[in-house]
């Protein structure tokens, strides 16, 4: 009986050792491998690994960006607003700045409350400028700062998956999502709740 | 990369420097990528650029140092597989991969990071396209059709024979080694290279991956090999490779030096 209690024992350790590992160890292909310390809008600081669990929607812009990067706001909130409220609930958005200059979290935090973006779910970030080309490059947006301040950049709206994989990206932007790419965000919600059915219970 | 703040500390030790640095002076030139906000014309600040690229052995260090950066070890987002596919094995060179052989195989997150380590950073564009004007004599040695001849004759060169060591070609002007002739060189911002002026209304949103060529005009339309290497490395993914792509590091002069 003991020898049995014992064994128990150790394959329950196996079993949480198991567990943990899986937990610890990010798949090859995650964006979150990268190491890169970020600040959100509200001054916390944070590793892109903190946001496993929940898909993401990921853009990058600038606040002082006047004609796309408030289109890309629209269509992260388009995205949303596609959803419903459930679903909505476990998509969260992060949009990246690619300008650490004149974006500090001031910045952020302004344009959070223009936008009236929900903290819950959306987050503006900055990190340094290394950490925005190394960033731009995971995600497969390509940027150029101007003489006059201003930034060429493409615009693309990035789904990850829980681990950060890439799972989906379009560049075409506006208040009535890419069909193709809404279908993946669905698909992405619906695998999450198949596998994760008590995150919303969670406190966030 | 999370461990690069320790790296840091270890540069002296690291020997990541090669052949050393050379000083810049910088200053105006006209780059070969027009863009329409700066006509072409771009002003440097004073740099160091490494005398020559990166060597295996070099890179061999670094990755001891820092083993997640061994090809076993790299994640597949910041390295495709064949990262450093020519190497004997993770930590070990072998026949085809000499010590003073240029490194390649080397994506551009690898070699940031090396450059990183260093306590460098990969050079601009533009600073790698200045340096590049240079002969053995002139500061700008573009003009010359008989330097341009010289060049495009490496290009002419069929690329699957073995890569030459490093430091082989005469110096140039600044001093600088191997900016033409052996491998092509990753830069720091070599995916901003062609993101034109238009993208920035979404109407031209359908045109900017590949069509930014638009906003650049090529004045210098007899610079072909320059533009070749302009459109090797906007095609490239910061994870990719190639048998032919190195690097090397530079320093700004204000800030990684003693």
């Amino acid at each position: 009986m003991k020898i049995l209690i014992m064994l128990l024992a150790l394959a329950l350790m196996v079993a949480t050792a198991e567990v943990r590992c899986a937990e610890a160890a990010l798949p090859q292909q995650s964006v979150y491998q990268l190491g890169d310390s970020f600040s959100d809008h509200n001054g916390q600081d944070f590793a892109l690994a903190s946001r496993r669990g929940k898909p993401q929607l990921v853009a990058m812009f600038y606040t002082s960006c006047r004609y796309v990067c408030p289109l890309i706001i629209d269509s992260a909130k388009a995205v949303e607003h596609s959803l419903d409220a459930d679903q909505r609930q476990h998509l969260q958005v992060l949009l990246i700045s690619m300008d650490p200059d004149r974006d500090d979290v001031a910045a952020l935090k302004a344009t959070a409350q223009a936008r009236r973006l929900d903290s819950s779910r959306w987050t503006l970030a900055r990190t340094s400028r290394d950490g925005v080309r190394r960033v731009a490059a995971l995600l497969g947006v390509r940027y150029r700062a101007l003489a006059d301040g201003e930034f060429n950049h493409t615009s693309a709206l990035v789904l990850l998956d829980i681990d950060g994989r890439v799972l989906a990206r379009t560049e075409k932007l506006g208040t009535a999502p890419d069909p193709a790419f809404m279908q993946q965000v669905r698909a992405a919600l619906g695998s999450q709740h198949a596998t994760a059915p008590h995150a919303g219970s969670a406190p966030d | 990369m999370r461990l690069l703040p320790l790296a840091m500390l270890m540069v002296p030790a690291l020997g990541l420097a090669g052949g050393g640095y050379v000083t810049l002076p910088g200053g105006s030139y006209k780059s070969v990528l027009a863009y329409e906000d700066t006509g072409g014309t771009v002003t440097l600040a004073p740099f160091e650029l490494m005398k020559r690229p990166v060597t295996n052995a070099e890179f061999l260090k670094f990755v001891r140092r820092l083993p997640q950066w061994q090809r076993d070890r790299v994640p597949s987002v910041f390295a495709e597989s064949r990262y450093l596919a020519h190497w004997a094995s993770a930590t070990a060179l072998g026949s085809a991969a000499l010590p003073e052989q240029p490194v390649v195989m080397v994506s551009w997150f690898a070699a940031s990071a090396y450059c990183e380590a260093a306590g460098a950073r990969l050079p601009t564009w533009n600073e790698w396209e200045y340096a590049a004007a240079a002969d053995a004599t002139r500061a700008d040695a573009r003009a010359d059709p008989a330097w341009r001849e010289q060049i495009l004759s490496w290009y002419a060169k069929p690329s699957n024979q073995p890569l030459a060591e490093v430091g082989q070609s005469p110096a140039n002007h600044y001093g600088v080694q191997d900016l033409h002739g052996l491998v092509w060189e990753w830069t720091e911002d070599y995916a901003s290279m062609l993101v034109s002026a238009d993208n920035r209304t979404q109407q031209e949103q359908d045109r900017l991956q590949f069509c930014g060529a638009g906003a650049i005009a090529m004045d210098d339309r007899e610079n072909y090999a320059v533009l070749m290497r302009v459109a090797l490395l906007s095609s490239m993914e910061a994870a990719n490779l190639t048998s032919n792509l190195g690097f090397r590091c530079a320093r700004s002069i204000d800030e990684g030096t003693p």
